[in-house]
């Protein structure tokens, strides 16, 4: 199908652009595009006007001091390949991996993987490992929203019609830890089924910190914070993992839909949790 | 109707026209610049037999406006081939091994291993694999395809090397 006919504007500026986005009702903000396209092709959106942000080069810059500040234009090519993503944050790199096709990161961005907000999205699951924060401008000003309080519900971010995401900030982890990644998706590149992300701190062969995130199971990615909770001071001992896996992972309400029920999303993501565990554990002392 | 001025570089020559700003690049390859070697399948980004290359990047013509091209370079298939009409490598080596059949996937399967094996042609199985993953076809079966992306592979990491 074809997208519907709409008035495009391409702003030059951050400020001309939050005057677009103020004064045009109904307008849509065009990043990557690699979700937006499709849903303009198949006309479930019809907007009025499309701001295309693909002007805005001070949005496509990544820089480190004691964060990570990454512009909300960032390809996810971009990601894939930076130099300080690989230092600072490996697990984004990892993620990656499982995020479409070389041919959608060449034109996807960061800010729009999280103002999409698919369910099964792996850079919001990413995002929420290190509880980023995100700024969001308006033509009255920016805001800092954390991550835990960005996805209302599905689809839906934290985010008004006359807003734009500027910015993301990661902090990351003190060195040593370690960084998991597990997905499953029926083809690769399609949207997951179940995934994991997975951050793991020990000592003495203790676990002293951990932070799980979960995609592809619920309306929402998220922080599995029963989960942590569990496991935060227990041995890191897979075998005693997998027992206390168990309770939390029977706490969710899994999606069920034309793809997969619900109760093998369950069996998918016991399995995928267990692993992303044991990968970030074998990765806790490489550093 | 809006429509947009746009110009661009296709297959290197210069071209510049008005279109409206809900075309996708994949239309106006095939209805404004007459060529019609780029296919259009899904339309949303999950057959890939639309990929074209911009700026060096494999993308999907049909999840890029056209008026996002502006001042870009674009290759489509029509461009893969040498200009006195001497086949590419990998258009050697997809007749070589069968690699094509009805032929609607097979542009895209080109423009896209074209970029991604002119980037680095030392490629793994795995690597070749997960590259054309983004790429549908239903004739096949693949295998002719990875046989013949090893093979072009080789040819081009030869060709580096001359």
């Amino acid at each position: 199908m074809k997208a519907s006919a709409f008035t495009y504007h391409k702003p030059n500026s951050l400020d001309e652009a939050l005057g677009l986005l103020k004064s045009e009702e109904e307008a849509k903000v065009l990043a990557g595009g690699q979700s937006l396209m499709p849903m303009l092709n198949m006309r479930f959106v019809q907007p009025e006007t499309v701001v295309d942000v693909n002007g805005l080069s001070e949005l496509s810059t990544i820089s480190f001091t004691d964060r990570v500040e990454l512009g909300a234009l960032v390809r996810q090519k971009t990601l894939a390949t930076d130099t300080i993503i690989e230092q600072h944050l490996p697990v984004m790199r990892e993620a990656l991996k499982w995020v479409g096709h070389f041919q959608t990161q060449s034109r996807g961005t960061i800010g729009g993987s999280l103002c999409h907000l698919d369910p099964a999205s792996e850079l919001p699951m990413v995002a929420l490992l290190y509880d980023a924060e995100l700024q969001v401008a308006s033509a009255s000003g920016t805001r800092v929203i954390p991550i835990k309080e960005w996805g209302l519900a599905y689809m839906m971010p934290s985010i008004g019609p006359d807003e734009l995401l500027t910015k993301i900030f990661i902090k990351p982890w003190d060195k040593p830890y370690g960084f998991g990644f597990q997905e499953f998706a029926r083809r690769h590149g399609d949207f997951a089924i179940a995934a994991v992300g997975c951050l793991l701190k020990l000592k003495n062969g203790v676990i002293t910190d951990i932070a799980i995130s979960i995609g592809g199971v619920e309306d929402v990615p998220r922080r599995f914070i029963e989960c942590e909770d569990e496991l935060r001071g227990s041995n890191y001992d897979i075998n005693e993992i997998k027992q206390r896996i168990v309770n939390p992972l029977n706490q969710i309400n899994y999606l069920d839909d034309s793809l997969v029920t619900g109760s093998y999303r369950h069996k998918l993501l016991k399995g995928l949790l267990a692993r992303a565990i044991e990968q970030a554990g074998t990765r806790t002392n490489s550093d | 109707m809006q429509e947009q001025d746009v110009q661009m570089h296709v297959n290197g020559k210069p071209v510049s026209g008005k279109v409206e700003a809900r075309t996708h690049l994949g239309d106006f390859l095939r209805q404004a610049v007459g060529l019609t070697g780029t296919h259009l399948g899904c339309e949303h980004g999950v057959c890939g037999a639309c990929t074209v290359i911009v700026d060096g990047d494999a993308v999907r013509s049909c999840l890029m406006l056209a008026v996002q091209a502006d001042n870009c370079d674009v290759t489509t298939i029509e461009g893969i081939a040498e200009e006195n009409g001497s086949l590419h490598p990998l258009q050697e080596a997809f007749r070589n091994n069968h690699a094509l059949q009805c032929g609607f996937c097979t542009a895209g399967m080109i423009t896209s291993l074209y970029a991604f094996l002119s980037e680095n042609p030392n490629r793994s199985d795995e690597e070749i694999r997960e590259a054309i993953s983004g790429n549908i076809c239903r004739c096949t079966g693949y295998q002719g395809i990875i046989s013949a992306a090893k093979e072009a592979a080789a040819k081009m990491a030869k060709d580096n090397r001359n």
